[in-house]
């Protein structure tokens, strides 16, 4: 079983992130893996352990992209692989998609694709179905549990009402969701192999691709004002009492 | 300028955003909804009554559930017949994939999650939150048609006119998907978390009240456990009370009280209700910036350094399991329930 998980770098979350001049800055904030991806790590990782095979991690980006892809190895992937060229520089999905799909077709025998359910930096959510599309591979999307039987895949995928139960034949690609447990933290020998893993990174020609042309480009950034918010305290001589003057203030408030 | 808008719905209960994408698509010219599935009497009823000027069914009991592939060939032949200039879609799990894959097969893009589109000399402008709402992004699309998901509550909603009636016009449905449907596991909750106007959150402390004794036998996760459902059910009667749904931090989600469906926060939902009220929540950055949209946040919290206190309006520092019971009451009273 051969098992891709796409990853990207982000800022962390808790960064302070600001714009000015077109350009998107982060202080001094790391970039990490992305926190969604790490659930399509650890996907990947529950199905190898279940039935053997291989992980590689797999990641459009910069040089730096390369950590995320070590963080995916110390978690325990077997191999990293990062794409990286000047006019990947900002993809929109669908072309992110064309090129994924490229190299998934490359690394070849790919039975499952993963992915996180979006990224916290564009947050579209739609690269692994648009992925799917172009490779023509069957998706399955926000899933949280896996059972792999005769070639084919069973998936929960956990939606607003619920839980739907599909089955689909592989190759496909899943997008991963919380349910599939937490991410396991890098051990320290994971961490020591990653350090030292040579990461190839595969340009453009190797993929043998033009860069994609993109479709959606953004025009402008803004910074959304700071809410200036004081708290008031409610305070009572009983529970009673504060709920009366919390209903009054919140009535007030017009929002109900 | 035409626009094909997405009715979204789950077994014929619609996605109220869908409301919101037909009245902006009245807006900016001709709306045509398009519904899919079978039994669509009452779906398209309403799409005229919310004033859909024409209705295009895909009528098939192949479209009954929801596969990606299926509703994406639908949707891309539709737009192929129909040459709208604009798409627009609820955002949910579903649309987000397969509104997707239909752009992919119409060679063009996708603008997701909006919160912002108009129309300026004849180009749309689009406006949607990065970074977890730390950044709105102006964005266009330069392929056609430009297909777009709206974040919902975003957009007004509008309003129904029992006297609009009409006829729905037949389109065919792409039934192909590699993916077969094995079976659903429903939620209980039936209105999610990122369409209630009220959301009512808990998170840890919900699980703290010691005047409760859970019944013998359990273990301490068990005990804990049981201790959180009964302090969800207190939060559970509040949010009946204001017509909203229920919420959980991730500590909560993570503790096991509640299903994950109701996270709010960074791996979970990202919302926009009128009023939040966070019992028992300390306030994590991730949960924060999940309620960032929020129009009126009130906080629960017997911590009086939580910070979930600097993104409230209103406070209580105090005991959830005394607090939440007297709002319950003092809500009944006040709105006459």
């Amino acid at each position: 079983m051969k098992i891709v998980a796409c990853v990207k770098q982000v800022p962390d979350s808790e960064a302070k992130v600001t714009a000015s001049g077109g350009q998107i800055s982060w202080g001094e904030s790391p970039l990490v893996i992305n926190p969604f991806d790490e659930y399509a790590v650890e996907g990947a990782l529950l199905q190898k352990e279940a039935h053997g095979g291989t992980v590689t991690a797999l990641c459009i980006g910069p040089e730096s992209g390369k950590e995320a892809l070590k963080h995916a190895l110390a978690m325990g992937a077997d191999e990293a692989i990062l794409i990286s060229h000047p006019a990947l520089e900002s993809l929109d999905t669908q072309a992110a998609a064309r090129i994924l799909a490229a190299a998934i077709k490359k690394i070849g025998g790919v039975e499952m694709a993963m992915f996180g359910r979006q990224t916290l930096d564009n947050g579209s959510g739609i690269t692994a179905a648009q992925t799917a599309r172009v490779l023509g591979w069957p998706m399955l999307g926000y899933v949280g549990h896996i059972t792999l039987d005769g070639g084919g895949v069973q998936a929960a995928r956990v939606i607003e009402e619920g839980r739907q139960n599909v089955k689909a034949p592989l190759p496909a690609v899943l997008s991963i969701v919380q349910s599939i447990g937490e991410p396991r933290y890098p051990s320290f020998i994971g961490i020591r192999r990653a350090s030292k893993a040579t990461i190839p990174v595969w340009s453009l020609g190797d993929l043998d691709a033009s860069a994609p042309s993109v479709a959606v480009s953004r025009t402008d950034l803004i910074t959304p004002p700071a809410r200036e918010i004081t708290c008031q305290v409610i305070t009572g001589d009983s529970p009673a009492a504060i709920a009366q003057t919390l209903v009054e203030k919140i009535l007030a408030e017009k929002v109900l | 300028m035409k626009t094909l808008v997405y009715v979204d719905h789950f077994k014929g209960v619609i996605q109220p955003a869908s409301w919101e994408a037909l009245g902006l698509a009245k807006s900016l010219g001709m709306a045509t909804a398009v519904v899919f599935g079978a039994g669509l009497d009452e779906v398209c009823k309403m799409a005229f009554e919310m004033g859909a000027d024409e209705v295009l069914q895909a009528e098939d009991a192949a479209l009954v559930d929801y596969r990606p592939e299926a509703f994406a060939s639908t949707l891309a032949s539709i737009a192929a017949a129909q040459n709208p200039d604009l798409i627009l879609l609820p955002t949910t799990t579903r649309t987000r994939e397969f509104a997707a894959m239909a752009a992919i097969d119409l060679n063009t893009g996708v603008l997701v999650d909006l919160t912002g589109l108009a129309s300026e000399d004849g180009k749309l402008k689009a406006t949607r939150p990065i970074y977890e709402g730390k950044l709105v992004e102006a964005v266009v699309c330069s392929g056609k048609p430009v297909i777009a998901t709206l974040r919902g509550r975003a957009f007004p909603r509008p309003v129904r006119d029992p006297s609009r009636t009409g006829t729905p016009s037949k389109v065919p449905a792409k039934t192909e998907s590699p993916t077969s449907v094995v079976g659903y596991e429903v939620a209980e909750q039936a209105l999610s978390v990122s369409d209630a106007s009220v959301v009512v959150s808990g998170g840890r402390g919900v699980s703290n009240n010691p005047a409760l004794t859970p019944p013998a036998g359990l273990d301490e996760r068990a005990a804990e456990i049981w201790r959180a459902q009964q302090g969800f059910k207190l939060i559970g009667d509040l949010a009946g009370i204001l017509g909203g749904a229920v919420g959980a931090s991730r500590a909560a989600v993570d503790g096991g009280y509640v299903p994950y469906s109701h996270q709010v926060g960074q791996t979970g939902r990202v919302i926009a209700p009128d009023l939040y009220i966070a019992c028992g929540i300390s306030g994590a950055i991730q949960h924060i910036v999940g309620i960032r949209s929020a129009k009126l946040v009130v906080a629960i919290n017997k911590d009086a350094e939580a910070p979930i206190f600097k993104v409230a309006r209103y406070g209580v520092i105090g005991d959830l399991f005394e607090i939440v019971p007297a709002l319950s009451e003092a809500f009944k009273q006040k709105l006459g329930k």
